[in-house]
């Protein structure tokens, strides 16, 4: 464990931010799941509601009524108990099959992106359906999933300039992640599949199907195949099933 | 039959909005809601009715709109023009409408964010525990001509009544505490930050604000390292080449630009209200005075029903003056309003 890490800072007088690493990493990502987990376990009061993000966990409350000097105590205590860069994946998690479409015109960045990280577009498909992607955090819009890992020759920059609109379902790659679009969005990232997945369901019981820890893996079809999964797709499926993991 | 309003006219950013949709973070959603949230409680403080209800958040341009029955109706927010017929109406005012008659809502005199609100409040669909719009997530729709809005059933009868202005429409000086990534800004760039008169963007809008000003961007040191992190409401994001965005309520959930502070909620109203073009600086306060001026607003807000008083009218512009009854409705300044 890192002698500065993990660190406690409040946000705004909107809560506090417990962070485990300086840098993107895989052992304080579940060590951002697993404290999560056990704070909201505890069923303290003060926390209105809990949140994590790639490397750190964030507690709502309102510290004007909460003093944060008393948050802090009790996060520290809590943070002492045991090593949360060994914690284990969460219960519950599942693992998603996708359909989706590499290149063409519905993902026109996948030769580029390929290049970027040395593969042939071939090889790059082959890469993209064959890694098992773990949903970092679910953040930015609703529901949007960000997936890790790719392989350290992934680690393609973000362009320098957006590209205006890309659609909701886009796969996109940059910096080893993958993230699966929840909506229309000018993006930096590369658009290298489509897929007719929503991650955000408004009308739905379960708005949000994906959760952190959750694994995907992409299965190339073709474009004929994903119009017919688009022109059947009410409940926002896009032909993805999924099986328990744990 | 409760009454409704049908909307003859209406500018293009009117949506329906409440205190926003809480606990969906952790799933991408900020909590969304009226921009300017004194303002929904000034018009349940002057309809005694509970700051829940769903209100129409009108953007700088108002609309017309005629009623279908008798109802209540609220103005607060942004300082707009109104009438009812041919009649002025107070803003920042509590008033009573009958069928037929029309309700006009012209352009704000000061201020962004114009509400209407309805005795009863509006009958928006609930989605996901509320009944706001947050359109950058795909929930609720703007409202357009020829729509006609629902109202719930009215329990309350007060109208006439109104509360005085605050100043917080015309820009400012607006708060700020130290957030997590403060401390990469060298010292000299927080005051200078401070000691910046910054202009409100005129393409601000529910998601952000951005602020204009002269001179160079202003830069954290590891910028490119930080890695994304959770965003609250008011942060102050610096991008990449040095201009500020303060996030508001429709905001993504993370951001990976650095944060050089956050505006305390007590004035995110004036953040929000700031005018196209209006003066802002930011002013660094520590945690333990926000605290202590944050539990002062609380209460400020809390006591709004107490505070309101009623409209002096001149009786010549009363032109059913009999048909009012000038002896009941006397309230008490110390009783509880949503009992």
């Amino acid at each position: 464990m890192s002698s500065t890490y993990p660190t406690i800072h409040t946000v705004g007088l909107s809560g506090v931010l417990v962070t485990f690493a300086e840098a993107l990493d895989d052992t304080a990502n579940r060590a951002a799941l697993a404290f999560r987990a056990e704070v909201d376990a505890q069923g303290w009061d003060w926390v209105h509601e809990s949140a994590t993000s790639l490397i750190s966990a964030f507690f709502r409350t309102d510290l004007a009524q909460h003093p944060a000097a008393e948050i802090t105590g009790q996060l520290t205590e809590l943070l002492a108990t045991r090593d949360w860069f060994a914690a284990p994946l969460p219960e519950g998690r599942k693992l998603w099959h996708i359909p989706a479409v590499f290149g063409g015109d519905l993902a026109p960045q996948l030769d580029e992106a390929a290049e970027a990280a040395g593969l042939s577009p071939k090889d790059a498909i082959a890469e993209l359906t064959s890694t098992r992607m773990r949903v970092i955090t679910i953040g930015f819009a609703p529901g949007q999933p960000y997936l890790g890992t790719l392989g350290e020759h992934w680690n393609i920059p973000r362009l320098g300039t957006l590209s205006p609109n890309i659609p909701r379902g886009a796969l996109v790659a940059a910096v080893r992640q993958l993230c699966l679009f929840s909506n229309d969005t000018p993006t930096g990232w590369r658009h290298v599949g489509q897929t007719a997945f929503h991650t955000f369901r408004p009308t739905s019981d379960t708005p949000f199907p994906l959760s952190p820890g959750d694994e995907l893996l992409f299965h190339a079809t073709t474009p004929e195949d994903y119009k017919t999964i688009s022109a059947n797709n009410d409940d926002g499926t896009g032909g993805a099933t999924w099986e328990a993991l744990s | 039959m409760t009454a409704a309003l049908k909307v003859l006219q209406i500018g293009p950013a009117a949506a329906f909005q409440d205190l926003g949709r809480p606990g969906y973070i952790a799933s991408g959603l900020t909590r969304g809601g009226a921009i300017d949230t004194l303002a929904v409680h000034e018009g349940a403080a002057l309809l005694k009715q509970s700051p829940d209800c769903a209100v129409l958040e009108i953007a700088s341009v108002g609309g017309v709109f005629e009623a279908t029955g008798p109802l209540r109706i609220a103005l607060t927010g942004a300082d707009m023009t109104a009438k009812i017929d041919d009649a002025t109406a107070a803003w920042n005012a509590a008033h009573q409408m009958e069928a037929g008659q029309r309700l006009t809502i012209g352009a704000a005199r000061s201020g962004s964010y114009a509400y209407l609100h309805v005795g009863g409040g509006f009958d928006a669909p609930v989605r996901m525990g509320a009944r706001g719009g947050h359109m950058s997530a795909g929930l609720g729709k703007l409202i357009a001509k020829g729509d006609t809005l629902p109202v719930l059933p009215d329990k309350g009868s007060r109208t006439g009544f109104y509360l005085p202005r605050d100043a917080r429409f015309d820009g400012g000086t607006v708060r700020i505490v130290p957030s997590v990534q403060t401390n990469h800004f060298p010292p000299e760039e927080r005051t200078r930050f401070e000691a910046t008169a910054f202009k409100r963007d005129p393409r601000a809008n529910r998601q952000g604000i951005r602020m204009e000003h002269d001179g160079e961007g202003f830069a954290a040191q590891g910028m490119r390292t930080i890695v994304s992190e959770v965003i609250v409401q008011g942060d102050i994001q610096i991008t990449g080449d040095g201009t500020p965005f303060v996030l508001m309520c429709e905001s993504q959930t993370t951001g990976g630009y650095p944060r050089i502070g956050t505006v305390i909620p007590a004035d995110l109203p004036r953040m929000a209200q700031t005018p196209a073009g209006g003066k802002i600086t930011f002013q660094f306060i520590t945690l333990d005075e926000a605290v202590a001026i944050e539990q002062k607003d609380a209460k400020a807000r809390a006591g709004l029903a107490a505070k309101a008083q009623p409209l002096v009218r001149d009786i010549n512009d009363i032109p059913n003056l009999l048909s009012y009854q000038l002896v009941s409705g006397a309230i008490s300044a110390q009783a509880d309003p949503f009992e």
